[in-house]
């Protein structure tokens, strides 16, 4: 599908849709006029379609330099009177939250959604935290979509709940909502307003402690409002199946009861959630009377679970209450139809159809991802090690940090030892550097270091830390499919900009020793960690190259592709190329002999620099 | 309609995703209800891909176990890594090209030799066709449309709810016009190998 049909096509037709994507029309169906994001899995592709069609939409569009700058430029656009969305993956809203905290007690006068979407499993994830315990510690509405379509409807819900009681909303998805396909039917697109106009009010929109203590109070009555709209909302609705049990259920989680009971005819009648913060209190009490048991099904935490037992403790409500907290559902990963139905199966006296199903006792290659052919972060690791292993340093700490760099913790690199979250590996870097007395080399990349790595290196010059800081700009943020990052020359809305140099921000903040170098020179590059290895306090060296991926459009667009081969009659058969180079192209035959497979050869050549016998030639 | 169930499964760079939406596409052109589920980030590069489409009646893509009823398998390995999703009633085209990962090189993993996947699949699997989708794919002019041979096949499986046609039409919509002459040629040679293996 043309990515302009999420813009272009008409009212009533539809699409095949991706949640992200529905989410962007959604959004445009609803006059959307300022979006902000920092790209995250699995909430990347409404930043990639909104920055392919905010132009044309008349849509303002950016990728912000990290997800708390992105909340408030959109909080900032929502008081001047705009429609504002602003999305992230769910570890995201930990970095906005400072900002987030606060939107609930400022309030908007334009609708402002905050996306997140959430990860359970962990499918490209540091945690699978809960965000909808956010909305309650913000005291923000939250939406819980199940589909594609309920994404794009409930954007629109979103926006005019959030504007009529002057709160920002905040939708929850899952990967598997996200990253759902499913067909979506139109709605007409609205005309965003360009400008809106910010009057000034400080009493409102300033939260000293005075006015604060104020705004709380009017937080706590708009939420009071929306808790009625919640119990009588149309997308809190309930199936009948029968009088056995009763499920509630949210999100994801919905899809999987209905295909469930359905298949299986339990006798359930299910209440699915979708309005779930402020929790629909009469509602659910009522829902409980009505059945002896009652199931609830949600990922991850058991947020409603514990809703519902407080409301069937204060209303004295005799109904059995299972979920997580009695073991009938598991308490972590997501769920999926086999587990709600073993679920369902514990409460209830139904048994459904044992389940056939094959298994095999042979063992299957480990397949893990792996940078690829041609990733320049190899080059770089490679050449660290090789820097380290040369000044015989041992114990060397190499805190690492978010993109596809952490790949480097696999074998044979195995140069990541320590992590938290986006931009880490400089603060807990300078940690270590204070707290032992081992070497210290932090890894981050280009769009991580601008997203929260600067706070870190200012602290470790400040506070006189010993570390090198290796930045591998590779020009992109790649892991999440090549948004621009600040230190390249185009942003989100396709503008060229002046590209921001790495180095001369290094430099400003007081960094002695700064140094640029290509990784694809391993001798070079290997030399330059050298010297900077042999530094006190902070040095730090950019290695810079594009992405493989950048680099292979453009020899595809230019037909221009070379590929390497081994010359068997040179080949030692050393394998230095397989074991510490380790590029996917390179494989070795049940005799011995090593080859590089064609059809994965990036042609990058670097190898033909770690090759000791100089065997590695371009194929002709 | 009861929900028909595809399961793809592969390793990043396939195809699988974009083979997937192609079966989803068409089967909405056709009027009929569609769900898939498909993963992104560090899901991709070079690890395992997979994806769910139900057609027909669900709410949910997940396919639960032992109830696909067709497995598109773009790598031998892969196909037995997803040999839960399959029982008697499932339907498998196993591409048996290899993809080895770095991790057997390395040494940490190993490769089953082919004859133990392929005796495997064959004492499980009831309805079992083996093809090298590699080697037509070459045959059309490009191996990078050995997910279009794939597609040809399960076109030609018994009960595949999608007609030929209409998944033609569905790839031109999704794939680049210069490529469609080699797109198009690779789904057919898959289409007839399966067809002769009835």
């Amino acid at each position: 599908m043309n990515v302009e049909k999420i813009l272009l096509e008409e009212e009533g037709r539809k699409l095949f849709l991706l949640g992200n994507e529905a989410a962007v029309r959604g959004a445009l169906e609803s006059g959307v006029s300022f979006a902000s994001t920092y790209p995250g899995t699995p909430s990347s592709e409404i930043g990639n379609v909104f920055s392919k069609l905010a132009k044309k939409a008349g849509v303002y569009f950016e990728f912000s330099t990290n997800e708390k700058v992105a909340l408030e430029g959109s909080a900032a656009a929502a008081a001047a009177g705009l429609r504002s969305f602003v999305f992230m993956k769910h570890v995201g809203l930990n970095v906005a939250a400072d900002s987030f905290m606060s939107t609930a007690y400022i309030g908007v006068n334009g609708g402002m959604i905050i996306l997140t979407a959430d990860d359970p499993s962990m499918y490209s994830s540091q945690n699978e935290q809960d965000n909808r315990i956010y909305a309650r510690l913000a005291g923000v509405p939250l939406l819980e979509p199940s589909n594609p379509q309920e994404v794009k409807d409930l954007m629109k819900f979103g926006f005019e709940l959030s504007e009529q009681v002057k709160l920002p909303v905040l939708m929850r998805t899952t990967t598997r909502v996200s990253h759902m396909r499913g067909i979506v039917k139109l709605g007409k697109i609205q005309f965003p307003v360009s400008k809106g106009f910010f009057k000034k009010e400080p009493n409102k929109y300033v939260p000293v402690p005075a006015n604060a203590r104020r705004m709380h109070k009017e937080m706590r009555e708009k939420l009071e409002k929306v808790e009625e709209i919640a119990n009588a909302t149309e997308i809190n609705k309930s199936y009948d199946f029968g009088d056995e049990l009763g499920i509630i259920t949210s999100g994801g989680a919905f899809n999987y009861v209905m295909d469930v009971v359905r298949e299986n005819n339990i006798p359930a009648k299910v209440l699915k959630l979708t309005l779930t913060y402020p929790f629909p209190e009469v509602l659910v009490k009522d829902f409980i009377s009505k059945v002896s048991k009652v199931l609830i099904i949600e990922e991850v935490e058991p947020v409603m679970e514990q809703e519902v037992l407080s409301i069937a403790g204060k209303y004295k409500i005799p109904v059995d209450i299972h979920g997580k907290l009695d073991s009938s559902l598991p308490r972590i990963y997501e769920y999926t139809p086999d587990i709600v139905r073993e679920g369902i199966e514990k409460v209830v006296s139904h048994k459904t159809e044992k389940r056939r199903y094959f298994k095999t006792n042979v063992t299957l290659p480990v397949r893990p991802p792996i940078l690829c052919p041609g990733c320049p972060h190899r080059a770089t690791y490679f050449a660290v090690k090789k820097a380290v292993e040369k000044l015989n340093l041992k114990n060397v700490i190499f805190p690492t940090d978010i993109g596809c760099y952490t790949l480097g913790i696999q074998p044979p690199y195995e140069m990541a030892d320590y992590l938290l979250s986006m931009g880490s590996s400089i603060g807990t870097g300078a940690g270590f550097s204070h707290a032992t007395n081992q070497k210290v080399v932090s890894f981050i990349g280009d769009s991580t270091f601008f997203h929260a790595g600067l706070p870190g290196l200012v602290n470790a010059v400040h506070n006189k830390a010993n570390l090198l800081v290796v930045i591998m700009d590779n020009r992109t943020t790649a892991m999440t499919g090549r948004q621009p990052s600040p230190s390249e020359p185009i942003n989100g809305m396709g503008e060229e900009v002046p590209e921001i140099s790495i180095e001369n921000v290094v430099k400003g903040i007081g960094v002695k020793f700064v140094e640029t170098v290509d990784p694809y020179n391993l001798k070079k590059a290997e030399d330059t960690f050298e010297r900077a290895l042999k530094e006190e306090g902070v040095s730090v060296v950019i290695s810079k190259h594009p992405c493989a991926l950048i680099t292979d459009s453009e020899k595809r667009k230019r037909n221009f592709w070379v590929t390497f081969t081994i010359n068997q009659e040179k080949c030692t058969k050393c394998m230095i190329c397989i074991n510490e180079w380790t590029c996917p192209a390179f494989y070795v035959e049940k005799d011995g002999t090593v080859k590089i497979d064609p059809l994965i050869c990036d042609g990058c050549g670097v190898c033909t620099q770690v090759c000791p016998e100089n065997a590695i030639e371009v194929r002709k | 309609m009861k929900a028909y169930k595809i399961h793809l499964a592969g390793v990043g760079g396939q195809g699988t995703i974009k083979t997937s939406t192609i079966i989803g596409e068409a089967a909405m052109k056709k009027g009929l209800n569609v769900v898939m589920s498909e993963l992104h980030g560090m899901a991709q590069r070079g690890g395992v891909v997979t994806t769910d489409i139900k057609i027909g009646d669900a709410y949910s893509p997940l396919i639960e176990k032992g109830d696909a009823d067709l497995i598109i398998g773009f790598e031998p390995a892969e196909v037995l890594r997803s040999i839960e999703k399959a029982s008697d009633k499932t339907f498998v085209i196993m591409n048996s090209a290899r993809i080895v990962p770095f991790t057997v090189s390395l040494g940490i993993s190993s490769y089953p030799d082919a004859s133990i996947i392929i005796n495997e699949a064959k004492s499980k699997f009831k309805h079992l066709y083996i093809l090298n989708a590699e080697k037509l794919a070459m045959e059309a002019g490009n191996v990078v449309s050995l997910n279009m041979v794939l597609l040809g096949g399960a076109a030609a499986i018994p009960g595949f709810p999608l007609k030929k046609e209409e998944l033609i039409q569905s790839m031109k919509e999704n794939l680049p016009p210069k490529t469609m002459e080699i797109n198009l040629k690779a789904f057919n040679l898959g289409y007839e190998k399966i067809c002769k293996e009835h």
